[in-house]
């Protein structure tokens, strides 16, 4: 049976691991390469590197950074953060990388999505979509969600729904779907935009923002439809190990890969 | 001479192939060089991405031929994803829909879609069951989970070139074997221990060859 996936997410800023609150209030969680390696030992089933950063030298200590982490690292490695080019795609994956997560420059230049999926494989590209909720849902006006970009600085008018659809045309291989109302929370995932998500595409979709408890990740991967769940807040915190999240999910009768066929 | 080459086909991102290859099998290159894959003990062929472009690729850059002489021969060769499919005659996945791409030919059989209500591409862990006793898969679980990313697969015209097969809808054919010539469809160099230790195995089919 194909598993549910676990994949932890460091989001990294000047070659550190932060974590905010809805895109806000960022604080330092630890060193890049030795989070990749406790997640990789732990049974992550993937792993996700945002980097965040903005300054000048990004570009290259982007790239060594990614090198030092796929060292280290026997499974799969997606990065994303500022990725605007074919170009730059391929220096990224060149250190290491399996696949490049899109967002901003994907909705400035869906073009890119294409260009992308047709250089290096369909399975390459991963949109990431940053949506806020736009109205809470009644019967004249049903619920809906903003995409924002700029790391959720701009709201750009489009919606999640014909967004995610446009992505999957344009050749994306996944979606991950992040919730800035829910994101660092703990409050759980916004399982009705899940739902829409994953019934208006065919591509997988990763569910993130708002785990904070097991059933959280439970609900995302059952009601919500998600194919994966991405977390950092629960595991930065160290709350829970990723052994605990894949035994409480295996006990409710989901399919997942084992913590001890990996080390 | 190294025992194993990694064939470059200048289509596949192979640095983490060689990465976790070596990991196991330390007298390991990386090559485009014919020559040096002709001279190699075993030679790995991994590929991603569009089965007409590396077709395309391989009949531009005279690497076709040296791979069909390879195969021909008694060499132990394994293809991993793409690589495994390009060990077919024939693949649906083409720009012109009526006119099937044309693959190594080594092993009978087609490279198919996934059709129907099904998630493609079909990105993730899933488990891979050998259908009979293979070196390939020694101390593996009977069912051991691979990560996959992929949307075509190889349907053999022979049930005996089948090795492995992985529930997907119904399931598909997830490894091959025809004598020394091996294909699987996921990445074992994305596979953590079960990968190396399939890497491992590939290098001791080797080692019991000379």
């Amino acid at each position: 049976m194909l598993a549910k996936r676990i994949i932890p997410c460091l989001d990294m800023k000047d070659n550190r691991v932060v974590k905010g609150t809805r895109f806000v209030d960022l604080r330092d969680v630890g060193d890049p390469t030795e989070m990749a390696t406790f997640y990789d030992r732990q049974g992550a089933d993937e792993l996700v590197v945002l980097d965040i950063s903005a300054s000048q030298e990004k570009r290259r200590t982007m790239v060594e950074t990614i090198r030092n982490i796929s060292d280290v690292l026997f499974i799969p490695l997606t990065v994303g953060g500022g990725i605007d080019s074919v170009s730059f795609m391929a220096e990224i994956l060149s250190a290491g990388a399996d696949k490049i997560s899109l967002n901003t420059a994907a909705v400035n230049n869906p073009q890119l999505i294409k260009d992308g999926a047709a250089r290096f494989g369909r399975q390459c590209i991963v949109v990431a979509i940053d949506v806020r909720r736009k109205n809470r849902g009644s019967d004249s006006e049903p619920v809906s969600w903003e995409v924002y970009t700029y790391g959720g600085r701009t709201a750009t008018g489009r919606d999640v729904i014909e967004w995610a659809r446009e992505t999957e045309q344009l050749g994306a291989g996944e979606i991950l779907l992040t919730s800035m109302d829910a994101d660092g929370t703990l409050d759980g995932y916004d399982l009705d935009l899940l739902r829409q998500v994953t019934s208006a595409v065919k591509i997988p979709v990763i569910a993130s923002g708002g785990a904070g408890k097991l059933e959280h990740l439970y609900a995302a991967l059952t009601e919500g439809n998600a194919h994966a769940v991405l977390a950092a807040s629960i595991l930065h915190n160290s709350e829970y190990a990723i052994a605990d999240i894949k035994a409480f999910l295996s006990s409710k009768g989901l399919p997942v890969r084992p913590v001890d066929n990996h080390n | 001479m190294p025992r194993i080459v990694i064939i470059n086909s200048g289509n596949a991102n192979i640095s983490s192939v060689y990465k976790a290859v070596k990991a196991v099998l330390p007298d390991t290159e990386v090559s485009d060089n014919r020559q040096k894959i002709k001279n190699a003990r075993a030679v790995i062929f991994p590929g991603v991405g569009s089965f007409q472009h590396t077709a395309d690729i391989i009949t531009k850059n005279g690497l076709r031929d040296t791979l069909l002489e390879l195969l021909n021969g008694k060499k132990p060769f394994l293809g991993i994803c793409l690589g495994m499919q390009l060990l077919m005659s024939e693949s649906e996945e083409s720009a012109h829909a009526d006119s099937p791409v044309e693959g190594l030919a080594a092993i009978p059989g087609k490279v198919k879609i996934f059709t129907g209500s099904l998630t493609v591409p079909h990105v993730g862990w899933n488990t891979v069951k050998p259908l009979y006793d293979h070196p390939l898969f020694t101390g593996l679980e009977k069912e051991t989970y691979f990560y996959f990313t992929h949307s075509y697969f190889a349907q053999p015209d022979n049930n005996e070139h089948i090795l492995a097969k992985t529930p997907y809808g119904h399931s598909f054919v997830s490894a091959l074997a025809c004598e020394n010539q091996m294909g699987v469809q996921f990445h074992p160099e994305k596979s953590g221990k079960a990968g190396l230790r399939l890497f491992s195995n590939f290098g001791k089919i080797i080692a019991d060859q000379y």
